[in-house]
């Protein structure tokens, strides 16, 4: 099934318009520039993995791209539609968007289930049998159909983030972003929450994905994307970012990396 | 990867453990001061009764409730039900408790209102507004209740006699005699008609719970305003038309010294449900701004992320988190309210404090009257807390 859908992905590679399109996007927090002219094109079916030391403005990328925040110059387009104040414009893009956040963020009165069917059933119009299928689908997916009655309080760090995973695909979103999705996490944990995101690779989602898996870069992505300081400093293949890296800052994040692990 | 088979010796009962008759058994402690504890309040509460007992015999103070049917020969000013001096001081302690009643209801409802308004806007980004809101909160809470009372008491006493009322639109009197307003002349079909209206509420309130539960499970949005059209309009018009639709107005009108007919707001009500409900909206912003903040922002995030409306983040998600925290000290200052009223006493409104205190001058009867004051704040107390305590259990359900 992966293969076809891969291929799918492919040939919509050529043609379509990109996923996501960011032009010359700039940031301001108060007087600090987060974010400078940034461009980026990520094509539907691409993985891209975004990397950087902390306070490069990577996950202020990916935040604007649903407009958790806004950018106050240049343009993105997701799915060809441009993000802006137009609230019906946003609700479109925030449907075919979905999200994993590094604190998980699941809703902490509903039980696992209720988690995954909420958005369908309030976003989608869904019946409420329907969207516990799917949910049900979802949740084996990720391999925790059993704890689908806890609440999530009741699951642990990895249980909790694959069931946000599952919450985010439940929207049949046509992008996946995740914001720093294993740094919350002990070290057993971060295995099975990567397996489930190359398992989703595999499906031919369109995926950018902040983090310092180097493992999983190498694994999964098209292309690594390293900022540095609110810039794109080097893009490219995994292979060459991390064999050949060209400018300093990218050797001294590089060797800083590995020296922690 | 979860255990599906129970382990057999997870069954077994825990071991009971014997007392130690051991002064460092942590068990033998316990009991001890528990016993001791009993000891001292029972020992109090039987020197109290003794004591008055025997202070009543020396004093010859007939007790009993046998003076309620007296004649109460003291007059109310205002009252929800008719009442004259020639009445029962039964009567007038009913009075005097349904007008403790018309401040703490009033007041919660309105409190809560105000409060929540004033608490959502401390979060606002508009800093002009945030900042009012802060400043209001911070006022009101530091100044002594009494005195803001007090402030706003002189304040209705310094508005011009009837002769001069302020008069912004016909038949309205803002006067030192209190605000009058123009209002009809009730009749059964007016009755009727709130009737329906009030069965229409809890229809429409039936009714969208109804929809909202079809929706989430087959999908489809379902309106409900027309239900609530024919339930909250068309119905109580109906009902007071088919009864002959009574209309008379009833006007204020100045005769000699004071207004005649229409409907009127003492300035001794006025002025106490006005200083209870800013003193209390001012505790109950910060406790609405405390339940809304303690939701992380991440849920917003994840929520909005969802694709989910801002009216649906509320009610789905922030709400439910937020009340937890909202509920149980809002039932404290639901309460506060309640026993606050009592400062009536200061600006001459006539409440069961005020009224039961006449009673027990004249009468003699000091523990009677305060024993009713007593019962009917604890009634009163205890309902709001059962209530309260419901509607906390409730929405606790939804949590783990």
């Amino acid at each position: 099934m992966s293969a076809t859908m891969e291929a799918v992905a492919s040939a919509a590679r050529a043609d379509a318009p990109p996923a996501i399109l960011l032009d010359k996007v700039n940031k301001w927090y108060g007087a600090m520039h987060v974010l400078r002219d940034v461009s980026l094109s990520v094509a539907l079916g691409e993985r891209v993995v975004v990397c950087g030391p902390s306070g490069s403005g990577k996950s202020t990328l990916i935040r604007c791209v649903n407009r958790l925040e806004t950018h106050q110059e240049g343009s993105i387009k997701v799915d060809g539609i441009e993000l802006s104040d137009d609230l019906r414009a946003l609700d479109a893009i925030r449907r075919e968007v979905g999200m994993v956040f590094q604190s998980f963020n699941l809703f902490p009165h509903l039980t696992v289930l209720e988690n995954c069917t909420l958005a369908p059933i309030w976003v989608r119009h869904m019946p409420k049998a329907e969207a516990e299928a799917l949910a049900m689908e979802y949740l084996e997916r990720v391999k925790i159909p059993e704890q689908a009655m806890k609440y999530p309080g009741q699951l642990s760090g990895g249980q909790q983030q694959r069931v946000a995973i599952a919450r985010a695909l439940c929207m049949k979103p046509k992008i996946m972003l995740f914001d720093e999705p294993t740094s919350a996490l002990d070290p057993e944990m971060i295995k099975e929450v990567l397996e489930t995101m190359v398992g989703l690779a595999e499906t031919g989602m369109t995926m950018v994905c902040v983090t310092h898996e180097m493992g999983f870069a190498r694994q999964v992505a098209d292309r690594v994307v390293f900022m540095d300081r609110g810039e794109i400093v080097e893009q490219g293949p995994p292979g060459e970012i991390f064999e050949n890296p060209k400018t300093d800052r990218l050797k001294l994040f590089l060797s800083q990396i590995l020296r922690g692990h | 990867m979860s255990q599906t088979t129970i382990d057999p010796r997870s069954l077994r009962p825990p071991p009971k453990r014997p007392i130690r008759l051991s002064w460092s058994d942590e068990r033998v402690r316990g009991i001890f001061w528990q016993v001791v504890v009993v000891g001292i309040v029972g020992s109090i509460i039987w020197w109290l009764y003794s004591n008055t007992v025997h202070n009543l015999e020396v004093r010859r103070i007939a007790t009993g409730f046998g003076f309620l049917n007296r004649e109460a020969g003291l007059p109310i000013a205002e009252s929800l039900i008719e009442y004259s001096p020639t009445n029962s001081y039964l009567r007038a302690l009913l009075v005097g408790l349904l007008n403790t009643l018309k401040v703490a209801v009033v007041g919660i409802i309105l409190a809560t209102i105000l409060g929540t308004i004033i608490g959502v806007a401390r979060l606002s980004r508009n800093w002009v507004i945030a900042k009012l809101s802060a400043v209001y909160v911070e006022v009101i809470r530091d100044l002594p209740l009494l005195l803001q009372l007090l402030f706003w008491y002189a304040l209705l006493q310094g508005l011009p006699g009837p002769r001069q009322a302020l008069h912004p639109a016909e038949g309205v009197f803002l006067s030192n005699r209190g605000l009058k307003l123009p209002w009809i002349e009730w009749q059964g079909a007016h009755s009727l008609a709130l009737l329906l209206f009030v069965a229409g509420l809890v229809a429409t309130w039936l009714y969208r719970r109804q929809a909202l539960a079809k929706q989430i499970a087959d999908g489809n949005p379902r309106p409900v305003w027309h239900v609530a059209l024919l339930t909250l309009v068309a119905l109580p018009l109906a009902g007071w038309y088919a009864l002959g639709a009574p209309f008379t107005p009833d006007i204020p009108a100045l005769r000699g010294f004071n207004f005649q007919g229409g409907l009127t707001l003492s300035p001794e009500y006025f002025a106490l449900l006005a200083g209870l409900v800013l003193y209390t909206a001012g505790f109950i912003a910060e406790i609405v701004r405390a339940g809304i903040q303690a939701v992380p922002k991440g849920q917003w995030e994840a929520a909005q992320a969802l694709g989910l409306r801002p009216g649906t983040v509320l009610k789905q998600i922030v709400l439910p988190q937020a009340l937890r925290v909202i509920v149980p000290p809002m039932t404290s200052q639901y309460l506060n309210i309640t026993k606050n009223s009592s400062l009536a006493v200061a600006i001459g409104y006539q409440d069961i404090v005020s009224i039961a205190n006449t009673t027990l001058n004249q009468t003699g009867q000091a523990i009677e009257g305060i024993a009713i004051i007593m019962l009917v704040y604890l009634s009163i107390s205890l309902s709001i807390s059962f209530f309260m305590n419901w509607y906390n259990a409730r929405i606790a359900l939804v949590e783990r």
